[in-house]
């Protein structure tokens, strides 16, 4: 296209709607300086204060997220860990159900006690989905699913309504290898974190070096955030307690320079898992991304092998969740998801849509600041918290 | 599925263009897309149906504009209503009597609390005063080292101790006292809303420090549970305003209107990067326009307010679509637009610019190279491209510092823009309205593939200009440039939802 063209078709544009708008804008001014009032809504019902005190005793042995291939079948109980600056629950799924019922119950126990499907619950049922993230273009699609089932099943009370949507989203989220993955070549294998600021990317690699040295593997964790402030410092504390060992660079370096001597350390030490934490970036800033793809090559160009990419997405992410998952798998192609925070009041329901539509599955939840707040995701149970 | 709103609205404002007045049928149909476009755009359920229940009285009782269509004026109604429930009172900051001042930071793990301490009181130094910094997360590990390194930075000082988080913010401020530091700024750890115990250790150091200004901390791309969020913080620690972070991605932001709407205080500042300096007083109309999907539409306007000559681009842009665009014409408003800046950043910031020409690669330096072209022409040569011969050719070669063959480029290059533009201009308008709705109909599929067809409208001064559909599948699944009514409030089309850079 050429030049001259682009800007003849900038001016028309410009006078089409920019010109334009200037007056209508103006106009518009005026009468609009009312302070509005400050009406407060009350979309949910009160949040549940329940830090659910029969949780922490419960001996559920941590599930290992990966049988391993060379160390001991059983999983090893995993070691005490060092006291935490406040007593550490172990959040599990089903704690956040109860908590979900609670919060939810003002949806759900209402669609769920009715005798029969109207309109009403029809309308209630799409309030609960997208109080829950699912997203506009979600909801609609599972509401009318559910609606040709009613007709096709005869489903007549609001209970089978429920069951029918519980199967649905089940098996939305369907049959998704979950597993994080060793390398079956020699040399260390090597898991990337990556997301955008703020998610809990080095906290999760804080989680997993534990749970990866309980279950026998030694572990390398390399800085690649070089960026923020304290980064390094914040990752080798997590190092500290988990048992790992850190790798580091320069603040301000390159970060694929760090991970690649990561790998490398690992080689040398006889470490067979390195951790590359990586500075949180918005998927739309394309130097970042760019730098990322260098960092996602440059770890598979030593000793070492990329099995896992894992997007950490913040469950309190609304629909741009979906942008993110997309943006960072068409850079780096990811294989899976760690959904953190899902013990707050947020429900994480953006990624049903990461699911169906990217086809990129959750591998784990962190549900805590803890180091064993950390368990595989488990469709049922992510459901039944969303919608009991 | 993100579509802009006023790509949703395409159907709707089809129906009611042309009419005399807002029905009631008319305003729910408009008033269906709005919600889906809001609740797309992340805003809280429960506030989206409190916003539209105002908007839809509005828009019945308002009397209809003369310059607006019917679906214009809601558009209008919606993006005032949208900004007045961001905006309201702004925030100005009162310095404490006696200082120092105290300003409490809180909010989910991760919004941005830390940094936004740090930028707060670069803000706070640019203002004149003498901050310090405390690091009151003694919880998350190296948080107060991530505070000191951003301190030294700033070169503010920053306190912390091991004790217990109370306790050093109670310190903090008597350290502020002690060495006459006359702003206080505590950063605290990341809390959920629904963890009791730590909301009321936050409540507890707020009552140790009785702060002037307590913000909340909340990240941009927040979904549905800003609410409870905002309500259990407000519930909580009375909040003065918002801090909105992490406003340089391209989440839509309708968390800030939920935020508004439950804590009823400004949103203070906005957050727009992870370095100190990316860091602004809130603008509610650019948000506003953002949530609705109009882009950078407003950013631009202004732009395009402070450069343009309003009556004489008018007609230039009518003489093109007339076919009697001339290179002198061509040139004069080539120097209007190079006072937006470069050529590639008003591209970026245009809603409904079609992929070929938002990605064509542009070079200033083209530019200039085009324009010493025209320079080197007589009047009567820029009037008359004709006239122009291969001794002509040679003489404006040498005169610009080009060679002959560039020359002939740009003059065929210019004749073939100018019957494109007169094909699009020439088009009747009914037929333009008719191909349209079937573009709109066929959703995202567009017309054929065409890359000039769609139809645009002739020029008189009555009738709005229209551009044509050049790429349906253009970002944000828009069908082409929008409808573009001269006084008009514009319907940008897609894709608009980038937010500024920097
Ligand atoms: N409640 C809760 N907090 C979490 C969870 N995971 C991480 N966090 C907290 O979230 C905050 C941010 O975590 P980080 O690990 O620093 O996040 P990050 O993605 O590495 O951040 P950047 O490197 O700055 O982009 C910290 O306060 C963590 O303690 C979780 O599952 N639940
Ligand atoms: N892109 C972008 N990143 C931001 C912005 N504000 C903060 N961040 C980044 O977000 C991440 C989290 O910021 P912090 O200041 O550590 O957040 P916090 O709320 O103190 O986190 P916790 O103390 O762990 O709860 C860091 O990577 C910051 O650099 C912003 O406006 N834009
Ligand atoms: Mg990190
Ligand atoms: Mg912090």
């Amino acid at each position: 296209m050429s030049l001259v063209l682009i800007i003849a078709l900038v001016l028309v544009v410009l006078v089409g709607t920019g010109l334009g708008l200037v007056v209508s804008r103006r106009r518009g001014r005026s009468g609009l300086l009312e302070p509005p009032s400050p009406a407060p809504v009350r979309p949910a019902p009160a949040p549940v204060i329940a830090p659910d005190a029969e949780a922490g005793p419960e001996p559920e042995p941590a599930q290992a997220l990966e049988p391993e291939p060379e160390a001991a079948p059983e999983p090893e109980p995993q070691p005490e860990p060092e006291p935490e600056p406040r007593v550490v629950e172990r959040p599990r799924f089903r704690d956040r159900l109860s908590k979900a019922r609670n919060a939810l119950s003002g949806y759900m126990g209402a669609i769920g006690g009715r005798s029969r499907i109207d309109a009403e619950t029809w309308d209630e049922l799409e309030e609960a989905l997208i109080l829950a993230d699912v997203g506009m273009a979600a909801t609609q699609d599972l509401l009318e699913h559910l609606r040709s089932q009613v007709k096709a099943q005869g489903l007549g009370t609001g209970e089978e309504l429920l069951g029918a949507l519980k199967a649905e989203l089940t098996s939305r989220l369907g049959d998704f290898d979950r597993e994080l993955h060793f390398s079956e070549a020699e040399g260390p294998t090597v898991w990337l974190f990556v997301g955008v600021n703020g998610v809990g990317k080095t906290t999760t690699i804080g989680k997993l070096g534990a749970r990866e040295v309980a279950a026998g593997h030694r572990v390398i964790m390399a800085a690649g955030d070089t960026f923020r402030a304290a980064a390094a410092e914040q990752l080798g504390m997590w190092a500290e307690r988990s048992g790992a060992e850190l790798v580091r660079g320069n603040e301000g370096g390159d970060p694929s320079a760090v991970i690649f001597d990561g790998v490398a350390a690992a080689a040398a030490r006889g470490a067979d898992l390195v951790l590359g934490d990586t500075a949180g970036r918005l998927h739309t800033k394309t130097n970042l991304m760019e730098e990322l793809r260098k960092v996602r090559r440059v770890a598979d160009q030593g000793a070492g092998t990329v099995t896992e990419v894992l997007l950490v997405l913040d469950a309190t992410t609304g629909q741009n969740g979906l942008v993110q998952a997309q943006q960072f798998t068409d850079a780096v192609e990811l294989t899976g998801v760690v959904l953190t925070k899902l013990d707050g009041s947020a429900k994480g329901g953006i990624v049903i849509a990461i699911h169906e539509q990217l086809g990129i599955p959750v591998k784990a939840v962190g549900l805590g600041e803890g180091i064993d707040d950390l368990v595989p995701f488990d469709p049922a149970e992510f459901v039944d918290a969303l919608f009991s | 599925m993100f579509e802009a709103l006023s790509d949703r609205f395409e159907g709707v404002l089809g129906r009611l263009r042309g009419k005399g007045r807002l029905t009631e049928a008319d305003v729910d149909d408009a008033m269906r897309e709005i919600r889906l476009a809001l609740l797309e755009a992340d805003v809280n359920f429960t506030v989206v149906k409190n916003f539209i229940a105002r908007v839809r009285e509005r828009a019945l009782g308002e009397e209809l504009s003369k310059a607006l269509n019917p679906g214009q004026q809601v558009i209008k109604i919606v993006n005032e209503e949208l900004t007045r429930t961001l905006g309201g009172e702004t925030i100005r900051i009162a310095y404490s009597a006696k200082p120092p001042t105290v300003v409490l930071m809180a909010g989910l793990q991760g919004s941005g609390k830390t940094t936004n301490s740090a930028k707060l009181a670069r803000w706070f130094k640019s203002q004149g005063r003498h901050p310090l910094l405390v690091g009151a997360d003694l919880q998350r590990p190296a948080a107060v080292e991530q505070l000191r390194t951003l301190g030294r930075q700033l070169e503010v000082p920053v306190f912390s101790e091991a004790t217990d988080p109370v306790a050093v913010a109670a310190a903090g401020l008597a350290e502020a006292r002690r060495t006459g530091r006359d702003v206080v700024i505590v950063d605290t750890a990341g809390r959920l809303a629904i963890d009791a115990e730590l909301m009321d250790e936050v409540r507890r150091i707020s009552e140790a420090v009785d702060p002037n200004y307590t913000f909340l901390v909340i990240d941009a791309m927040t979904g549905q549970d800003a609410v409870t969020t905002a309500e259990a913080f407000h519930q909580t620690l009375e909040l003065d305003g918002v801090i909105l972070t992490k406003l340089d991605g391209d989440a839509r932001g309708g968390a800030a209107l939920s935020v508004k709407e439950v804590v009823g205080r400004p949103i203070a500042f906005a957050s727009t990067g992870e370095k100190l300096d990316e860091f602004d007083l809130f603008h509610p109309d650019r948000l506003a326009g953002r949530i609705l999907g109009m882009g950078d539409m407003l950013t631009l306007i202004e732009k395009a307010e402070q450069v343009f000559e309003k009556e004489e681009t008018e007609a230039a842009a009518a003489r093109l679509l007339e076919g009697q665009f001339t290179f002198e014409d061509f040139l004069d408003q080539m120097q209007q637009l190079k006072k937006m800046g470069p050529l590639s950043g008003v591209l970026g910031m245009m809603p409904g610019v079609p992929k070929e020409v938002r990605n064509a690669q542009i070079d200033d330096r083209e530019i200039a190279r085009v324009e010493a072209i025209i320079r080197s022409m007589t009047p009567a040569e820029r009037r008359d491209p004709d006239l122009i011969d291969q001794s002509r050719r040679v003489r404006i070669a040498r005169g610009s510092g080009s060679d002959p063959t560039r020359v002939a480029e740009l003059i065929k290059q210019f004749k073939e823009m100018s019957k494109m533009m007169k094909r699009m201009g020439g088009m009747g308008s009914k037929k333009l309205a008719k191909s349209r709705r079937k573009a709109g109909k066929s959703k995202g599929k567009g017309p054929g593939g065409r890359t000039t067809g769609g139809g645009r409208v002739a020029p008189s001064t009555k009738a709005p200009l229209r551009l044509p559909n050049l790429d349906p599948r253009a970002p944000g699944a828009g069908r082409g440039l929008p409808d573009l009514g001269l006084p008009d409030l514009g319907l940008p089309g897609p894709g608009g939802v980038g937010p500024g850079r920097g």
